[in-house]
């Protein structure tokens, strides 16, 4: 079974200039454990998708169709207070800029017992030794030391474990880390990714790695899914979209994707920009516009619903 | 209060000299509003005709006034009455004030344009003729004196309120507190008014200081406090009428007093601001 299924899951903004169609017919699958990235360019729709999981919508947005369902349990039906139990406890977020991800004024430790104190039966007595622990599982040097320091007395990529400790305090079954190493140096990037997916390994926790880097997605996910402009052009298992992607948005995103030996000047890039997904006439296939492959059956027709969603693939 | 804390407070107090000050004006007023009637050398009560209209001399450092009362003793023992109501009146508009203003900041809407509407009405009036009005309409007594001051000074703590939660209420750490399954009142409370207390800790300084000058303003004119209790507005508006005369003295140290209070407590708030900013902290 699987643990967290979308199904046609369509979702809008309803906007003073217009409604903003920002996801379409998404359906998608986590199986236990598994890493999946989802990638996409800025706008695709990736970050709607996270809180769309978690239901945590702006007052303007609008689910116009389709169902979430984690471990059985319907989201978009659920009451808000059973919500409220599941975030933080059974699927965590972590995001980027962990600089602002932390209150400012409340001392880590005291934060990752927040949670504790929100969603476990922990005792008084035990929390800073929980806290302490977490935060060395991180591997936060010091962690002792640490507990009473403010998120502002602390690195980039230290805040960053410390979202990683919250995020995972409480053993949850999914982890949607969104961009986590944005704004974070590269070294710092490898070592958090590392840390999230050892980490993920040791409790068979499931992650949704979201990122717009092909390049990381692919050395950390098992299965990648690509969205373009609030859809789902191509779900497959890392290797065969890099050795076959079959949908031609993917295969420019592959080809504009920076490699060790590649000058800039031979760097391909996808021409066009996102279409405005406040039209109302949107064409069927929204990649239209950018494909050399286009035809006019991609504007009216019905789209394939499978892996590929193009009725031209490569 | 820890270790690192009083550390702290050391490093906040020795580098601004003039927070220092501050610090030591208040904590003497403070002595004097707990042990002013132990601490005054007569009794603020006691009239003595014949020492009557006397300048400051050893026996009597502020004189005494037309009643022959020591002006020292009765400055002293005022100063419980004129903290008390301001503490009392101020503690009640942050209370009352601060969650108003952060409901309004933080869900905005209808919550926001009613509360803000009441804010604008209160604004409205000319807030001294405002108090005046209300202990003229619920009656002379101290505790009437405090909820006009605590009325007057609503707005000032629910536009502060306000604007800091709302420009917080879409940061990271309040969107991380929502998804780690905390309620919308529980973000609001825990995560997002903790951060605004120190911008509302300078609020809550000024106040004090416009509390203790309304009070005294009140007295002044008649309203509140009245006669033989020992309150510096009053005992500025008894001295108001020797002036021409010349005995200064009567009317000059109680209003000094009142000067030096609303001072310190002006002095006082930027301190204290940077006590409560872990962020300030190095």
């Amino acid at each position: 079974m699987s643990l967290l299924e979308v199904k046609n899951l369509s979702l809008e903004f309803r906007t003073r200039s217009g409604t903003v169609h920002a996801l379409q017919d998404i359906d998608l699958e986590i199986k236990k454990g598994e890493t999946v990235g989802i990638v996409g360019e800025s706008g695709s729709g990736k970050s709607v998708l996270s809180f769309g999981i978690l239901r945590i919508l702006d007052s303007a947005a609008k689910v116009t169709s389709g169902s979430v369902t984690f471990a059985g349990m319907d989201m978009l039906g659920a009451s808000e207070r059973s919500l409220q139990e599941v975030r933080g406890r059974e699927i965590s977020m972590i995001f980027q800029n962990p600089r602002t991800a932390l209150n400012p004024i409340r001392r880590i430790g005291k934060q990752i017992e927040d949670v504790l104190a929100t969603h476990t039966s922990t005792l008084r007595e035990d929390m800073k030794k929980k806290a302490i622990e977490a935060l060395a599982k991180v591997r936060i040097p010091d962690p002792e030391r640490r507990y009473s320091a403010y998120p502002f007395e602390l690195s980039g990529g230290q805040c960053q474990r410390v979202m990683i400790a919250l995020a995972l305090a409480c053993n949850p079954q999914l982890l949607i880390a969104d961009e986590p190493t944005t704004g974070l140096d590269v070294t710092t990037q490898a070592a958090i990714l590392s840390l999230i997916s050892e980490l993920a390994r040791e409790r068979k926790m499931a992650t949704i790695l979201i990122t717009h880097d092909l390049a990381m997605a692919s050395e950390y996910c098992d299965r990648i899914i690509v969205m373009h402009a609030g859809h789902i052009v191509e779900t497959a298992t890392t290797a065969d979209l890099f050795n076959r992607p079959r949908h031609p948005y993917t295969a420019r995103l592959i080809a504009s994707t920076p490699g060790p030996e590649q000058s800039i000047a031979t760097l391909a890039s996808i021409p066009g920009n996102l279409p405005d997904l406040r039209r109302n006439d949107l064409p069927s296939c929204r990649f239209h516009a950018r494909c050399e492959k286009a035809q006019d059956d991609c504007v009216t027709g019905p789209l394939p619903s499978q892996a590929v969603r193009c009725l031209h693939p490569l | 209060m820890n270790a690192a804390t009083l550390k702290h407070i050391r490093y906040v107090a020795t580098e601004n000299p003039v927070t220092l000050g501050a610090f030591i004006l208040f904590t003497g007023f403070v002595l004097l509003a707990l042990f002013g009637p132990w601490i005054a050398p007569y009794d603020a009560l006691a009239s003595d005709g014949a020492a009557a209209l006397k300048p400051p001399s050893a026996a009597h450092w502020f004189g005494t006034d037309s009643l022959g009362r020591d002006i020292l003793s009765r400055i002293v023992v005022a100063a419980q009455l004129d903290f008390g109501i301001a503490v009392s009146a101020v503690a009640a508009s942050f209370a009352i004030g601060s969650a108003l203003g952060s409901l309004a900041g933080f869900f905005g809407g209808w919550a926001d344009r009613i509360i803000g509407r009441i804010a604008d009405t209160i604004m409205a009036f000319p807030l001294f003729v405002l108090a005046m009005g209300i202990v003229a309409a619920l009656g002379n007594t101290v505790a009437n004196i405090v909820i006009a001051t605590a009325i007057i000074n609503l707005p000032f703590y629910i536009r502060v309120a306000r604007a800091e939660v709302n420009v917080r209420r879409n940061a990271g750490y309040v969107e991380a507190a929502r998804l780690a399954g905390n309620s919308d009142l529980r973000v609001l409370a825990l995560h997002v008014f903790p951060n605004v207390l120190p911008p509302m800790m300078v609020q809550i300084s000024l106040n004090m200081g416009w509390a203790i000058l309304n009070a005294a303003g009140l007295s002044f004119i008649g309203m509140g406090v009245r006669p033989p209790q020992a309150e510096w507005g009053i005992m500025v508006a008894e001295g108001a009428t020797y002036i021409i005369s010349g005995e200064w003295w009567v009317a000059l140290f109680p209003g000094a007093v009142l000067m030096l209070a609303v001072f310190t407590f002006n002095l006082l708030g930027d301190g204290l601001r940077d006590i409560m900013d872990p962020r300030m902290r190095t």
